[in-house]
C-alpha cells in the first residue's frame, strides 16, 4: 500500500474505544471474517436494526468513506484485533488522528490499516475542510508521508517501522522465524531458573 | 549509565535489533483466553507452524463463560471454550477450563498461582496485562496477530516506549483505596496521556500499597493509554509470591528490579495522595470522574467545541445534568468483579460494609469472585454468607462477566450500575447501560443505600 485516496468522514469525538468500534456481541467467533457488520454497530443502528440517519457513515455524503478523520486517543480500551479486522472489512484503509492507543496502533500495522498522526490544529483544519465539502477527495500518501486535499497539503507523522510494514505487506511471524538461531542463542544464555514450566 | 526499571526489563529480554528499527524481545510467559486466541491458532495451522515453547503458555477460560453454572451457557460460548481447550490439547499447552478449580479471570489466576515474578516479560491478548507491573514484571496487552507470533516464536517485535514516572506522595486518608488513587491519577493526567509510554508508579503512597492495591493501580494504567505499568519490586512483592503453586519454580535474575536513583524519565508527573476522596466516574471515559462530595462539571468548564460536544454526549448517555451532585444518584445494579477489583482483599473490603446490612429494594447486586480459588478462600472466611445475607447474588463460577458483558450477564435495559470494574465506555456493560466506576467498598455502600453514597458514612457509624 503506497497511498489511500478517497472519501474521508469526520468522527470528531475523543476516546472512541474498541468497544464502540466493535461491540462485544460480534466477538463471539473463532474466525476473522464477517466483522464488517459489527463496525460502529451501536452508532449505526437502532435497537430494531434500522439505521440511525444522523450517524456520519449513514449520511449520503459519507457513506462508503474509506478514510476516517478522528478525535484524540482513538482505539483506546480493549485489545480486540476484531476492531481492526472489521474496519478493514468495511473498506476503511486509513485513519487520521492526533494519536492512537498502543495496542490498536500495533493491530492496525499488522493489518494494513494506515494510521496517520497530525498535530491537533492540522487535524481540526482537515476536519473542517471535509465537513464543509463532504465530497472532497483526501489522499494519504504513505511514501511521502503527506495528506493532500486539493491544494492543501500537510506532512503527517508515522514511524519508519510502521511505514515500511504498510509499504511491504510482510508476514512478521514467518520473518521472525528466520531469526531462529538468534532466538535459540538467547534461550541458551538463560539460566535454568528462568525457564517457565506451567503446571498443567 | 543509569536506567529505569523499564529499560532494565527491556535490556534483559532483548534478543537482537531488527533491520526496521524495532527490537526482538523474548516472552517469558504468555497467557491466552478463549476470544482473542482462536484466530492465532488457526493462523499457525494455515502456515504449518507449531508452538515453540508450549510449557511457557497458559490458557484460561474467562470472558464468555457463564458465572452461574460450570457449563457453557450457549452454543457460541461452547464453540469458543471447546476451541480453546482443543487448541491447547493439540499443542500441549496448560489450560484452566471452566471445571478446573484454578479457573478464574486470567489476571487474578496468574498471580494467585504464583506465576508472576519480578524481572519477567509477560504478554497476553488482553489490554489489562499491565497488571503484572505490580510484581516488577513487564506485562502488556497484544492483539491476536501478535498472539500467533508469540506462539510460533516465543518473541515479539517490539517498539520501545518512552519512560514516564508518576510520583505519588502523601498518606491516603482512611477509607481511600488503590482504586480511588488510580482513578484520581487518570482524572488528573487524562485518558490517552500515557499513550506511547511505559509508566512507573513510585513514591511513598505506592510503596505503602499491598500487592492487591498495586495490581489495581497497574491494571487501570491502561486507561491512561499506558502500554505498560511498573512498580519496583520490594519485600511486599517477594512476600506475595510465597506459598503459591508455582512458588520457587523459577526466578528472573538477581538484578534489583528498580529504577536507578539518577535515571531520567521522558515525563514526570507528581500526585499528592493526601486529599484524594472516594471517586466515582460520571461519564463515558475513565478520566471523567468526581469526588463523592463534588458536583459534575458544567458546560462553562469545557473550552473547545469538541470538548463541549463530548461533554454533551456523556451527559446524554449517562442521563445526568451538568453541575449536579454525584451523591444520591439512584442505581439499578451493583456489580463487584473484574480483573481490577475481585481479589480476596476486595471482597473483604466490600463485606466489611455489608455486614449486617441489606441491599436496597430494587437493586440487583452481584458479586463474582476473581477466581474459583478466591471463591473458596472467601467461603472459608465466611465472606460468602455476608454477601448472601445482604442480598447479593454470590456466583458459583468465576469470570469477567458483566465487566464487559460478553457472557450472559448483560445490563439490557439502560440500567445504572455501581461497578468495581475498569471501563465506563458506552455500551460496555450492555447497550445503553450506564456505568459508574468506583471501589468495591463504594459499590457495597451504593448497593445498600440504593444510590451513590460516600462509603465513609458507613465506616463511621
Amino acid at each position: 500500500m503506497k497511498k489511500v485516496t478517497g472519501l474521508a468522514a469526520p468522527l470528531p469525538q475523543h476516546n472512541v474505544d474498541t468497544d464502540i468500534i466493535m461491540p462485544k456481541r460480534f466477538l463471539r467467533t473463532i474466525t476473522r471474517e464477517g466483522l464488517a457488520e459489527g463496525v460502529f454497530a451501536d452508532l449505526r443502528f437502532n435497537e430494531d436494526g434500522t439505521e440511525k440517519s444522523e450517524f456520519v457513515l449513514n449520511q449520503p455524503s459519507w457513506r462508503g468513506a474509506i478514510i476516517l478523520v478522528v478525535g484524540d486517543n482513538f482505539g483506546c480500551g480493549s485489545s480486540r484485533e476484531h476492531a481492526v479486522w472489521g474496519l478493514r472489512q468495511s473498506g476503511v484503509e486509513g485513519i487520521i488522528g492526533t494519536g492512537f492507543a498502543g495496542i490498536f496502533f500495533d493491530n492496525a500495522r499488522k493489518n494494513g490499516l494506515a494510521l496517520a498522526i497530525l498535530a491537533p490544529d492540522q487535524r481540526d483544519q482537515l476536519m473542517a475542510k471535509i465537513g464543509a465539502n463532504p465530497s472532497t477527495e483526501v489522499t494519504v500518501n504513505i511514501l511521502e508521508k503527506s495528506i493532500k486535499v486539493g491544494s492543501w497539503e500537510v506532512a503527517f507523522e508515522m514511524d519508519e517501522v510502521t511505514r515500511q510494514a504498510l509499504l511491504k505487506d510482510r508476514d512478521d511471524t514467518v520473518d521472525t522465524l528466520k531469526l531462529l538461531p538468534e532466538i535459540q542463542a538467547y534461550e541458551a544464555s538463560l539460566p535454568d531458573c528462568s525457564r517457565i514450566q506451567i503446571i498443567k | 549509565m543509569t536506567r529505569t526499571l523499564y529499560d532494565k526489563l527491556l535490556d534483559a529480554h532483548k534478543i537482537c535489533d531488527l533491520p526496521d528499527g524495532d527490537i526482538l524481545v523474548y516472552v517469558d510467559f504468555h497467557i491466552m483466553n478463549e476470544y482473542t486466541s482462536p484466530q492465532a491458532f488457526s493462523g499457525l495451522d494455515s502456515k504449518g507452524l507449531s508452538v515453540r515453547q508450549p510449557e511457557a503458555h497458559l490458557a484460561v477460560v474467562d470472558h464468555v463463560n457463564s458465572t452461574r453454572i460450570d457449563e457453557a451457557p450457549d452454543p457460541v460460548s461452547k464453540l469458543l471454550i471447546d476451541n480453546l481447550e482443543a487448541n491447547c490439547a493439540k499443542h500441549q499447552i496448560a489450560c484452566y477450563g471452566i471445571k478446573d478449580p484454578r479457573q478464574g479471570i486470567e489476571h487474578v489466576v496468574v498471580p494467585e498461582q504464583g506465576i508472576a515474578a519480578p524481572g519477567m516479560l509477560i504478554a497476553c491478548g488482553d489490554s489489562h496485562t499491565t497488571t503484572y507491573g505490580a510484581y516488577g514484571a513487564l506485562g502488556f496487552g497484544i492483539g491476536t496477530s501478535e498472539v500467533e507470533h508469540v506462539l510460533a516464536t516465543q518473541t515479539l517485535r517490539y517498539q520501545k516506549l518512552k519512560n514516564m514516572r508518576i510520583n505519588v506522595t502523601g498518606q491516603l486518608s482512611a477509607g481511600i483505596t488503590a482504586k480511588d488513587l488510580i482513578m484520581h491519577v487518570i482524572r488528573q493526567v487524562g485518558a490517552g496521556a500515557g499513550n506511547g509510554y511505559a509508566v512507573e508508579f513510585a513514591g511513598e503512597t505506592i510503596e505503602q500499597l499491598d500487592i492487591a492495591g498495586r495490581m489495581t493501580v497497574c491494571n487501570m494504567a491502561v486507561e491512561l493509554g499506558a502500554r505498560a505499568a511498573l512498580i519496583a519490586a520490594d519485600n511486599e512483592t517477594l512476600l506475595a509470591m510465597e506459598g503459591k503453586a508455582h512458588s520457587g519454580r523459577f526466578s528472573f535474575g538477581k538484578e534489583h528490579w528498580q529504577t536507578d536513583v539518577r535515571a531520567e524519565f521522558d515525563s514526570e508527573v507528581y500526585v499528592n495522595s493526601m486529599d484524594i476522596e472516594p471517586l466515582v466516574s460520571w461519564g463515558i471515559s475513565p478520566d471523567q470522574s468526581v469526588a463523592i462530595g463534588d458536583q459534575l462539571p458544567v458546560m462553562e468548564q469545557m473550552v473547545t467545541d469538541k470538548e463541549k460536544s463530548d461533554f454533551t454526549r456523556a451527559m446524554e448517555y449517562m442521563d445526568l445534568k451538568p453541575g449536579q451532585n454525584i451523591a444520591n444518584v439512584e442505581i439499578d445494579m451493583a456489580f463487584i468483579g473484574s480483573c481490577t477489583n475481585s481479589r480476596i482483599d476486595d471482597l473483604r473490603a466490600a463485606a466489611e460494609i455489608l455486614r449486617g446490612k441489606k441491599v436496597a429494594d430494587g437493586v440487583v447486586a452481584t458479586v463474582i469472585p476473581g477466581s474459583n480459588a478466591t471463591k473458596v478462600q472467601a467461603e472459608l472466611e465466611g465472606i460468602d454468607k455476608v454477601f448472601i445475607d445482604a442480598g447479593f447474588d454470590w456466583r458459583p463460577q468465576s469470570g469477567c462477566s458483566m465487566c464487559l458483558a460478553m457472557n450472559d450477564d448483560i445490563a439490557e435495559n439502560r440500567e445504572r450500575i455501581a461497578s468495581s470494574t475498569n471501563r465506563n465506555f458506552e455500551g460496555r456493560q450492555g447497550r445503553g447501560a450506564r456505568t459508574h466506576l468506583m471501589s468495591p467498598a463504594m459499590v457495597a455502600a451504593a448497593a445498600v443505600a440504593g444510590k451513590i453514597v460516600d462509603v465513609r458514612l458507613f465506616t463511621q457509624e
